[in-house]
């Protein structure tokens, strides 16, 4: 059994370091309504939740995570800044044979600040680090927030930009988008072809002859997205050097006094990262005052990426250099853009993260 | 113990499996009355007919229940999580050929790719409130071929049967489904994206890992597949 006797005593042991740090325990519900993640994460949450059904609430999903609910909760009251904790099981499915548990602990720490970002973020890593530090884990940070700022002030078509921020943790995508939209690649076959045949046709000519048009998307919306295929032909590509510095973010990878020199020198050519950088600064500099070693952290410019989508500024996580098999014991990030989906526009700064208790059980007895 | 081979129980899965294992020296055949679903096997010693309905064999072959069956890929990959653990591809038997296709309809001038899907689903989403909704049975080939293609802003939507009319109907904006000739997909005015094809299918001869190998299976399955000049890794 993976909810054994000394993994649920860790979780105790966790959520009480947490709460002696000043965070409050809460508790949230097992069955969640599916409404809510499916919206948030879309149809790869079926594959990852537990999804039953209601006879009287419709869908629901066993709680895949604490985070969501967690600021769902203080959004509908908590007064701030607010520091939360819990600890309880998540459900997760596994489509592969991995080995991992479908159901296991995670304690969490969670912190809604609009003061003092930097200073949030760095009083959430080190106390990580601290609950980590018998365990011989090692960081990884990133931030998210750099990247975006840099695809946001691209000189290009909002549609352009639109698309790239919607496809920021889906790396495969984002990468095929950057090299068309800065002309890396050739115009896909049937593109050219649905030009070609809207300069010749024209779009209602085109619709009509494909007639009829069933279903909820009509003829407006054809017409609509034709258009905006046509702009984007005649849109100039992005430049060579504006591409460029979204891939010397990608490929960043160094300590965090280097990357931060290196981002600094990209802040020149690109400004609209300048105040990112900025933030990673006071942030490093945040971190050292609490007596975080920041000159051995690793920084990754695409660190964060492929993780549940929430993640908008920093983020980190906490692995065993000796167990690269294993997932990391925690991990966790900001999060401001969840808080304003869950918010309907009304958003906290929000920041957090969660150790899932098996593992530092399993690297406590020395990684047996 | 006999070794087990699960075969489709009526139509013509039935028969082309038949007629494939009689081609290569072994006699399938129904016995009783044709409700009964009994049959019986003949030209390999040890050798058991059990006769399922199609979509049962994948779970039967994945709890051992039975040693080998005959049932198309795409309902292996669709009903068995990390199927390739479970189940070994003996033969493809060069039938029961058909391909899961990402279909939209063909009024959809702006639409011949998934790139072009994607941003249609972002697109639609921002104009209807919620998101594209794609019919199919099969949740499990979709959903992976989607995400490994980095569409986003769908759903998938639970269709048996009549899927092609998901979009007339006014149920779902698109459809991933089984097509062999692509003939329902034209009549109900929808055509398949350049890129759209999940997975291409035919029937198959599978071997269980789950079920209990024995000399007496083990020494059947060689006397089988030597009759049937197939090869096992």
């Amino acid at each position: 059994m993976n909810a054994g006797e000394g993994v649920r005593a860790e979780a105790a042991r966790l959520r009480a370091f947490f709460e002696a740090a000043g965070a409050t325990p809460v508790e949230t519900d097992i069955l969640q309504p599916a409404a809510t993640l499916l919206d948030l994460y879309g149809e790869d949450i079926r594959a990852r939740a537990y999804v039953t059904h209601d006879p009287l609430r419709g869908e629901l999903m066993l709680r895949p995570d604490f985070t969501v609910p967690v600021a769902q909760m203080h959004m509908a009251g908590g007064t701030e800044p607010a520091r939360y904790t819990y600890a309880g099981k998540v459900f997760r499915a596994q489509e592969r044979e991995t080995g991992r548990p479908s159901e296991y602990f995670q304690v969490g720490y969670e912190v809604f600040d609009r003061d003092d970002p930097a200073a949030a973020d760095a009083g959430v890593f080190a106390l990580f680090s601290e609950a980590l530090s018998p365990l011989g884990v090692r960081a990884a940070t990133g931030d998210l927030g750099i990247l975006m700022d840099a695809v946001r002030g691209l000189r290009t078509t909002e549609e352009r930009k639109a698309a790239l921020m919607r496809h920021i943790w889906r790396p495969r995508r984002f990468r095929a988008l950057l090299d068309r939209f800065s002309g890396r690649v050739p115009l896909p076959p049937a593109r050219r072809q649905i030009l070609e045949k809207l300069a010749g046709r024209g779009a209602d000519g085109m619709i009509a002859e494909m007639a009829p048009v069933p279903g909820l998307r009509g003829a407006a919306e054809i017409a609509e997205r034709l258009e905006t295929l046509r702009t984007d032909a005649a849109a100039p590509p992005i430049g060579r050097e504006e591409a460029g510095v979204l891939d010397r973010i990608l490929d960043l990878r160094a300590t965090a006094p280097e990357a931060l020199a290196r981002l600094r020198e990209l802040a020149a050519e690109a400004p609209q990262i300048g105040p990112a950088v900025a933030r990673m600064a006071a942030r490093l500099e945040a971190m050292a005052a609490r007596g975080i070693e920041v000159s051995g952290l690793e920084f990754s410019g695409s660190h964060g990426r492929t993780t549940l989508e929430y993640y908008d500024g920093f983020v980190f996580g906490f692995a065993a250099p000796a167990r690269p098999d294993l997932p990391p014991v925690a991990t966790g990030g900001r999060y401001d853009a969840l808080t304003r989906v869950l918010g309907r526009g009304r958003a906290v700064p929000a920041v957090g993260g969660v150790i899932r208790p098996h593992l530092a059980v399993v690297l406590g007895r020395g990684g047996e | 113990m006999a070794l087990k081979l699960g075969v489709p129980s009526k139509g013509r899965l039935m028969e082309a499996t038949f007629g494939w294992f009689g081609a290569r020296g072994v006699t399938l055949r129904r016995t009783g009355s044709a409700r009964e679903y009994a049959g019986a096997a003949e030209g390999v010693d040890g050798l058991e007919l059990v006769l399922l309905s199609a979509g049962e064999i994948p779970r039967e072959l994945a709890a051992g229940r039975v040693h080998l069956g005959v049932t198309g890929t795409d309902l292996i990959r669709e009903t068995l999580a990390a199927w390739e653990t479970r189940v070994e591809a003996l033969a493809p038997m060069g039938f029961g050929r058909a391909d899961l296709v990402i279909a939209v309809p063909r009024a959809w001038v702006d639409v011949e790719t998934l790139d072009d899907l994607d941003a249609v689903a972002a697109q639609f989403r921002r104009t209807h409130g919620f998101r594209l909704r794609i019919a199919t049975k099969y949740h499990r080939l979709a959903r992976e071929f989607l995400r490994a293609h980095g569409v986003a802003d769908y759903q998938l939507v639970d269709s048996r049967g009549a899927t092609e009319g998901a979009v007339k109907n006014g149920t779902a904006e698109a459809v991933a489904d089984i097509t062999s000739t692509g003939e329902t997909l034209r009549a109900n005015h929808l055509k398949v994206l350049v890129d759209g094809l999940v997975h291409r299918s035919e029937a198959t001869l599978l071997k269980s890992r789950r079920a209990e190998w024995g000399d007496a299976e083990n020494a059947a399955l060689k006397a089988l597949l030597c009759r049937l000049g197939v090869t096992s890794e």
